[in-house]
């Protein structure tokens, strides 16, 4: 995926070497993970397999939690911090239902180790509405009632937000690129590509839809 | 839901009936609005609302209606059984064989209860969804469960994070002794192939169907046949002037629900909390009480969202058991969700060996119908597939026998329309060269053999709103990829659960609220309920609050078999009708009028005899002399006990490149009937799934085993391919309005009959149409087309 940036240790490729009991990582500074401009670590030094106290910035707030380096920051989100919006479906990078944005890059957090995610900025489902008022793609999918069990719908929003935040005008074949990593089981697709296409005509417009197709009561 | 359950479902319904009870005639509004509705006379009970008129005279029923929780959806606030996080709360992971068969010597579970942070282990007695020997005692007895599938659970583990859980389960030591194992179905079937079972064994459906037959010969590995026999099918091939013959296979399919089974127990000693992922709360309450012997009253089982279930959650489980024995033991809530690998390994779709024979007189009469099927639900049963085959079309001569073929691979569970995809893509290729044969149109074959009305009317819609007309004669394309076209229809049965409740209060304030313990598995329940209440009162379905999936409130209807709608909206339709006039009697004296004068028409509440006098239910129920009415009801009985089906006719284009093998499906138009549709919206978009689903059926999906290991390769998303984005072809569907009379709303499901059972024959259909050659094995992968068109040497058919 063109899409994700570059994460320094892939879970898998982490985890090998990890083992059950030494489960060590190697990083920077355990509480305060520096990184230059261009997001690179250096200067590395072991820490783990204990939990080790980290902040995370979440949807505009910093959080301070204590995970295992092992930890991914889809489990981290959902598990410390309860925004359980973030899906986990197959843990392993396969269905991307676990996307989130990484310094407004689409990223997959069951790939990505919380640890990794210190110092960058992360936006959640929960943290693409504001109060009660949602995203233009959030509105949109429920316009075109783009979803049924919901399950994929979160990471589903999170690629397509994505995808209208680098292409304000995609074609129908933009939106099929975008989600080509998101699996819905129900198979809401062609609803979701509505969706998006219908998000980014009427950005503007759509902007303030929140609730449902009645009105109030006279 | 087996077809032959059907008639149990009618005794079911008349012996709720009262038979003493008054009864009024009502007429209703019956059949097909292209054919030109009609009036039906039924007699129905004193309490039964007045008939619904057609969905054109109606406010909010029938229309396009936005999801009831679809912002919740979309801004990730729904909760999930898997994202229930509560206080003290302990993670489990499942541990599950890693051998295809044999006996476990020992568990050791020491080392993993000494790792810091575990909190209980729990080694399973009895395992649950295997078939059951009918004689135990031909069994060796053993200590532990029989292992007779690699991943079959065994122990599980709850710690105080998911990490500690996992790590936990590894430390599990488990010795086995191991025993032969076959995991093909066709070598299982050879007489020295090693037995699965030692005996005959059977399998009970779920409230979602499956399950195989019982008291039917078993042979080693072969458990059948299911003979049905009407007629004399030798007689009817004597009388054909046609007969076409062919053998047709299909794959295991997993279910694939995004989110994997899982429960969170709260084990308290005056009552049992049961978060579930299921389609039915009432099957799971129903489970924990038979498990653990508890009275129902203290079990509760919530389910607010489900992220998928296609017929393989119901009841508890062993998932379900495991979580709340370590939630006792632990003295806290406990959540098991399995992981990916081991969702594809505890639930599929068998695969199907078909041998069919149709034979018909020249003007396309069918004479007689064979079916001999093959299938394997590995250690479960339910693999027939002559659903179609018996009930698609009218044959005098018809003898079907059903074979269950027991392998050492995970049980099949109920699958959207379970044994229907596999026979209809056989039985409606088969009739499609019979149609080839008879030098007939294939849609021109079905108008003669086809009684139903609402397929036809589905045909004419296929006539006018695709490109059937112009359809080449099959494989003339000149280049190599080469395009065709083809149709296939389905059949599905009306179902009723009779436990279908619910309770509706009306407060002072005028708010509207609904109970009932049905769960929306994500097929739009919530909205279609808020908009059957809001129809009643005159409400905009958005000011209904929804409160379903949770056991306190009256039972539900267990979501398998598309049974949902048509069972829970009457009895919802009942208690609005029921409250609405429990309030009409309490304020109608503050109005100076009687109950009777009073009426919902267009949102508002009217004088009948003065319908100047309008007031918004706002103003009506402020005028309640207490604070709040309520009426509770159950489904009533059915209008009358016709046995009824409903069904779709899907349509296919496709491009079949000859030299890579690659099917592209380019554009399918589905037209399908469901009773009364309530919600369009929603109806459509589970049409669209189905399609879906049986395109990704007959392109892509297949459990692969290894056969020398004996376990699943491909337990992932990875190597499991299910259809994406990039697959997604053209979609267009025409709802056809069928009303039927049965119900105070005519609703029924979808489910079922939403394209997943005709895909795969209507691609087979057109891609014979493209290339002249009948691909007579799915998924139609390069390797599996590029066999069939003889470009490759492909292994042997099995």
């Amino acid at each position: 995926m063109a899409d994700t940036p570059k994460i320094e240790f892939s879970r898998r490729g982490f985890l090998k070497g990890a083992g059950i009991t030494a489960a060590t990582t190697v990083i920077e500074s355990a509480n305060a993970l520096a990184r230059d401009a261009k997001g690179a670590l250096h200067g590395a030094q072991t820490i783990g397999p204990d939990a080790l106290p980290i902040k995370l910035r979440v949807n505009g707030h910093e959080h301070a939690v204590t995970v295992e380096p092992r930890y991914t920051l889809a489990q981290t989100l959902r598990d410390n911090l309860d925004l359980t919006g973030t899906k986990v479906v197959c843990d392993r990078g396969s269905c991307s239902a676990c996307t989130v944005w990484i310094d407004k890059v689409p990223s997959l957090a069951c790939m990505t180790l919380a640890v990794d995610a210190v110092g960058r900025e992360i936006t959640t489902i929960e943290g693409l509405s504001h109060g009660d008022t949602m995203h233009p793609v959030q509105a949109a999918f429920v316009k075109h009632d783009a979803m049924q069990c919901g399950f994929c719908t979160p990471g589903m929003v999170m690629s397509c937000a994505a995808l209208l935040e680098r292409n304000p005008n995609p074609k129908l074949d933009d939106v099929k690129h975008a989600v080509s990593g998101n699996l819905c089981r129900c198979g809401t697709y062609p609803k979701i590509f509505a969706a998006t296409l219908d998000a980014a005509q009427q950005h503007a417009q759509v902007a303030g839809l929140v609730t449902l197709n009645a009105g109030t009561e006279a | 839901m087996a077809p032959e359950t059907f008639l149990l479902e009618e005794q079911q319904s008349a012996t709720q009936e009262k038979p003493q009870e008054p009864k009024r005639t009502e007429n209703f509004v019956f059949g097909i609005p292209q054919n030109g509705l009609q009036q039906k006379q039924r007699e129905v009970s004193q309490d039964e609302p007045p008939p619904l008129p057609a969905n054109s005279e109606l406010t909010y029923i029938g229309k396009p209606t936005q999801r009831y929780d679809g912002p919740a959806k979309a801004m990730g606030k729904g909760r999930y059984t898997a994202d229930v996080n509560l206080p003290g709360m302990l993670y489990a992971r499942m541990v599950d064989a890693t051998i295809p068969h044999g006996r476990i010597v020992s568990i050791d579970t020491s080392e993993a209860e000494k790792l810091p942070g575990v909190r209980a282990v729990h080694v399973i007695e009895h395992v649950y969804g295997l078939a059951e020997l009918r004689d135990p005692k031909q069994e060796t007895p053993s200590r532990y469960p029989v292992i007779r599938y690699a991943g079959q659970p065994i122990a599980g583990v709850a710690a105080i994070s998911q990490q500690i859980a996992d790590d936990a389960a590894k430390l599990v030591k488990v010795q086995y002794d191991n025993q032969p194992f076959v995991v093909d179905r066709t070598e299982a079937r050879a007489d020295d192939a090693p037995v699965v079972f030692p005996g005959p064994a059977d399998a009970a459906g779920s409230a979602g169907g499956g399950g195989g037959p019982k008291d039917v010969p078993q042979k080693g590995n072969v458990h059948g046949p299911q003979r049905k026999q009407v007629g004399d099918s030798e007689k009817g091939f004597a009388e054909a002037d046609v007969i076409v013959e062919g053998e047709y296979f299909t794959q295991v399919q997993t279910h694939s629900a995004l989110e994997t089974h899982g429960f969170v127990v709260d084990w308290k000693p005056d009552e049992v909390t049961v978060y579930a992922s299921t389609q039915g709360t009432a099957s799971v309450r129903d489970d924990f009480a038979d498990v653990f012997k508890l009275p129902k009253s203290k079990v509760r089982v919530i389910t607010e969202y489900m992220g998928g279930g296609f017929g393989a959650k119901f009841g508890a489980g062993n998932e379900g058991v495991v979580a709340a024995n370590l939630s006792r033991k632990a003295n806290a809530p406990v959540k098991l969700m399995l992981d990916r690998r081991q969702e594809h390994i505890i639930c599929n779709r068998p695969d199907s060996h078909q041998t069919l024979k149709i034979g018909a007189k020249r003007d396309g009469t069918l004479t007689a119908i064979q079916l001999t099927s093959y299938g394997t639900a590995g250690v479960g049963t339910g693999a027939g597939a002559a659903g179609p085959a018996t009930n698609l079309y009218k044959c005098p001569n018809l003898l079907t026998e059903e074979y269950d073929v027991f392998v050492n691979a995970g049980p099949g569970a109920a699958f959207r329309a379970p044994g229907h995809p596999q026979g209809c893509f056989a039985f409606e290729q088969a009739i499609d060269e019979l149609a080839v044969k008879l030098n007939m149109d294939a849609l021109a074959l079905r108008d003669k053999i086809d009684e139903n009305p609402a397929r036809k009317v589905e045909r004419q819609l296929i006539l006018e709103r695709t490109n059937w007309r112009s359809r080449k004669p099959a494989g003339s394309d000149a280049g190599p990829v080469k395009r065709g076209m083809g149709i296939a229809q389905s059949v599905w049965y009306r179902f009723v659960d009779m436990d279908s409740a619910c309770e509706i209060r009306v407060s002072r304030d005028g708010s509207v609220e609904l109970m009932s313990a049905v769960q929306d598995i994500g097929g739009g329940t919530k909205t279609i309920l808020a908009m059957v209440v809001g129809e009643e009162f005159g409400i905009p379905p958005a000011n209904v609050v929804i409160r379903i999936g949770d056991t306190r409130f009256p039972i539900g209807p267990n979501s398998g078999g598309s049974v949902t709608a048509g069972s829970i909206t009457p009895a919802v339709r009942n208690a609005a009708y029921q409250a609405k006039q429990k309030l009409f009697a309490a304020v109608a004296p503050a109005f100076g009028t009687t109950a009777d004068n009073l009426a919902v028409q267009k949102g508002r509440v009217v004088f009948k005899n003065d319908p100047s006098k309008s007031y918004t239910l706002k103003q009506v129920t402020a005028k309640l002399p207490t604070n709040e009415i309520s009426a509770r009801a159950t489904r009533a009985a059915e209008y009358s006990k016709e046995r009824l089906i409903y069904g779709g006719v899907d349509y296919v284009e496709l491009a079949v490149d000859t030299e890579t093998g690659r099917v592209h499906v380019e554009k399918v138009f589905g037209a399908h009937d469901c009773g009364r549709p309530i919600n369009p919206t929603g109806v459509i978009n589970q049409i669209n799934g189905g399609i879906l689903q049986g395109i990704s059926y007959a392109l892509f999906e297949q459990r692969i085993m290894d056969r020398n290991a004996g376990y699943m390769l491909n337990a992932n998303l990875e190597n499991y391919k299910i259809l994406g984005a990039r697959e997604v072809p053209e979609i267009e569907v025409a709802l056809v309005e069928n009303y039927i009379a049965q119900s105070s709303t005519d609703a029924a499901g979808i489910g079922e009959s939403a394209g997943i059972i005709t895909l795969a024959a209507a691609i087979g259909n057109a891609f014979y149409n493209a290339t002249g050659v009948r691909m007579r094995k799915i998924p139609m992968t390069p390797a599996n087309v590029l066999t069939a068109l003889g470009k490759v040497q492909g292994e042997v058919q099995a």
